[in-house]
């Protein structure tokens, strides 16, 4: 008797293999076995879907609204495509007061027009007290084709580039939630990364947004897929005050932590100095900083490793257990 | 405090730590006791910077998860599943142990009854307070580190008169399984990192016995790199000395005498007696239970979980799992077949594969990085 346990939302090895073993084979269809953020349609067109559970619905720097609006949107980026279109669909719980929903379908409209994107279609459920948690957001995105990413031409050399700080996001909804009783300034980075659009053409050869599991856990799937080891200089990872700060205090490992407005772009060296610039020219990159790089002079294809600050070397796995409470 | 992270810093040390290792007659092997130490050292990637400079370093049985035998987290399970109305609140690596009965957090709860995940038992014992209808067992693992405040949370019950609140005690010593380690011989460990948070309660004096009976020198020592280092460096100093003694490489922020106040709190409510570890066996003297002033909040009491009678003394692991050997350090992690093949942290099939604080996860997570060859 098998029952579905929190871990397998969790974004880590868990849900890949169940994708494999459950989803993929059940549907046979070579565009959803591609697995990626977004999938290219024809026609020039990319389709992408998600939902949105986060607890408690609003927390400093953003809501259930704007994460609906902005997970869906970078989905379509990371996957080179321009965001277009969106669904929305609600799944309220009875009893939910109506001043919260509108709070949060002001955010959803704010978050579109930044983001350049328009609601075109909807859909709304109530269910029973109980059934449901407040609110519940589903969204689908279309977007319009402007590169297709290509791990295939990922060489070594090639850099990577974190396009801002790491956890906010994960540390203000934790602390919202009033876990471990500690006040801090921190504010979810919940964005849109459409600016990151014309790097396709300035030669980014992969990107993905770095969501849930972290950047260990969005990276392990990129290493898997590549015939070389990836290094990451823990040094050079951005981190803010708040999170350096907390993750020695509670032990939390940034690198496993949740944003929603990074991504991580791979770019060949000769071309990494002029997108790294460009990035950082956008108020939404500013510290953006080469990470690491695909490397072969330590570590075995399929592997990541991380040069630690301790100038050690040691690997770095994808997030396999959940400990964490849920943040998007 | 930076410092003791800082590369320049650290690299000095390990070249101390290579000359002084060369100087020795064989290559050093010392015992981190602690498993937040063995996750400092592969977390930042110092155990393959200590073996370059020639000290072998192997994990002890310092984590309270992996230790607690099946017993006991079978009695939990017990009580969560056939108790209605129950919420049994446990830290999170407890809900993940593998038994002959699933893990607790597999388990299927009986009606109106709830697993919870805290992270102090004061979030428990809130509980109790905020829902006088409802029974709230605390499932208290842990060392010296953390029996204080478990006593601390017992002692506050008591004084409310919470008739819905008890602890299902799993509490450990350190010193004593240091001494079962040592008697059973099967590892030969020329010296000890000793657990700084532990030793911020215990201080120094409980492991003197080491020093003076067996000869062995040893260091408390602190989280950060820099603190393992000194810690290593002091044993080593030791060692050619031909001195053994308990260093304190923690002064920054602990004394040798320890807390006081919380050891009085631990004797207060907790008694020790003969308890059986996972691996270990039954070790004298190196678990503690509810004194008869307090049995009324003891969960094993209250609810038929018998944490320390006959069933405690089968703390067996499944078929196949070696995490008792690995807690003595007798096999690392790698030793074990079933290592990183079918026993992995998303399908653990021994608490040392489960627990932040075990060796097969932190190995697992964190190691080796072998050269590509060329």
């Amino acid at each position: 008797m098998t029952k579905i346990s929190l871990e397998l939302g969790s974004g880590g090895r868990l849900m890949r293999d169940f994708l494999a073993a459950k989803i993929v084979p059940a549907f046979r269809d070579p565009l959803l076995g591609e697995l990626a953020d977004a999938t290219h349609l024809p026609g020039g067109i990319a389709l992408t879907t998600d939902s949105y559970v986060v607890d408690p619905l609003f927390f400093p720097g953003g809501d259930i609204g704007t994460l609906a609006v902005n997970g869906t949107v970078n989905d379509l980026v990371v996957a080179g495509a321009e965001p277009r279109f969106l669904s929305l669909a609600l799944i309220l719980e009875e009893g939910l007061e109506a001043e919260v929903l509108d709070r949060v379908i002001g955010s959803i409209r704010t978050a579109a027009k930044r983001a350049r994107v328009r609601i075109v279609t909807g859909d709304t459920k109530v269910v029973r007290r109980g059934q449901g948690d407040k609110v519940f957001i589903n969204t689908a995105g279309i977007g319009r084709t402007v590169a297709r990413p290509r791990l295939e031409r990922v060489r070594r050399g090639d850099k990577l580039i974190l396009t801002g700080t790491l956890g906010d996001h994960s540390l203000a909804v934790m602390l919202a939630r009033g876990d471990f009783g500690l006040r801090s300034s921190v504010r979810s980075d919940c964005a849109p990364l459409v600016f990151l659009l014309p790097l396709w053409r300035a030669g980014a050869r992969w990107m993905r947004d770095v969501t849930r599991g972290g950047l260990a856990t969005v990276l392990s799937e990129l290493v898997e897929r590549l015939p070389y080891p990836v290094l990451i200089e823990e040094d050079a990872v951005p981190l803010s005050r708040p999170v350096r700060a907390a993750s020695e205090l509670l032990g939390i490992d940034p690198l496993y932590m949740a944003c929603e407005g990074k991504a991580v772009i791979v770019a060949p060296a000769a071309k990494a100095a002029g997108i790294l610039a460009r990035v950082r020219r956008h108020p939404l990159g500013r510290r953006a900083a080469v990470i690491g790089e695909v490397q072969d002079r330590v570590g075995r294809p399929g592997e990541l490793l991380l040069r630690t600050a301790a100038g050690g070397l040691r690997l770095l796995e994808p997030l396999t257990s959940e400990l964490l409470p849920r943040i998007c | 405090m930076k410092e003791l992270r800082d590369p320049a810093v650290l690299r000095r040390l390990l070249d101390e730590i290579g000359a002084k290792a060369g100087l020795l007659r064989r290559t050093p092997r010392l015992m981190e006791v602690c498993g937040t130490h063995t996750m400092t050292l592969f977390k930042h990637g110092l155990t393959p910077m200590l073996a370059e400079a020639g000290v072998e370093m192997v994990s002890g049985p310092g984590c309270p998860v992996c230790i607690t035998p099946n017993a006991v987290h079978e009695a939990a399970i017990a009580a969560v599943t056939r108790t209605e109305g129950l919420t049994l609140a446990a830290f999170g690596d407890m809900t993940r142990v593998p038994t002959r009965k699933g893990s607790l957090q597999a388990a299927v709860p009986a009606a109106g009854s709830r697993l919870r995940i805290v992270y102090s038992p004061e979030e428990a014992l809130d509980e109790a307070r905020r829902e006088p209808g409802r029974q709230v067992v605390f499932f208290g693992a842990g060392f010296e580190t953390t029996i204080p405040g478990i006593a601390y949370t017992a002692k506050r019950a008591a004084a409310e008169g919470l008739r819905n609140f008890s602890i299902l005690p799993a509490l450990w010593l350190i010193p004593p399984a240091l001494r079962a380690i040592l008697d059973a011989g099967e590892i030969a460990v020329d010296g000890f990192i000793y657990p700084g948070h532990v030793s911020a309660v215990i201080g120094a004096a409980p492991y003197e016995f080491v020093a003076r009976d067996y000869g062995i020198p040893g260091a408390i020592a602190g989280f950060e790199p820099g603190d393992m280092l000194l810690g290593v460096r002091s044993v080593l100093d030791q060692a050619l000395a031909g001195r053994a003694e308990v260093a304190l490489e923690y002064g920054r922020a602990i004394g040798r005498e320890g807390n006081a106040v919380a050891r009085a709190l631990m004797d207060e409510v907790f008694e020790p007696f003969d308890a059986v570890w996972r691996g270990l066996g039954k070790i004298p003297g190196s678990g503690l239970r509810f004194r008869a002033e307090y049995a009324g909040l003891d969960a094993g009491r209250r609810w038929g979980m018998a944490a320390e009678t006959a069933e405690m003394a089968d703390a067996s692991d499944l078929a196949g799992c070696r995490c008792g050997e690995v807690l003595r350090g007798v096999i690392r992690p790698a030793g074990c077949p079933l290592f990183s093949k079918r026993c992995r942290p998303d399908s653990p099939l021994g608490p040392c594969m489960v627990s932040f604080e075990g060796a097969c996860l932190i190995h697992f997570k964190y190691g080796p990085v072998r050269r590509a060859r060329s």
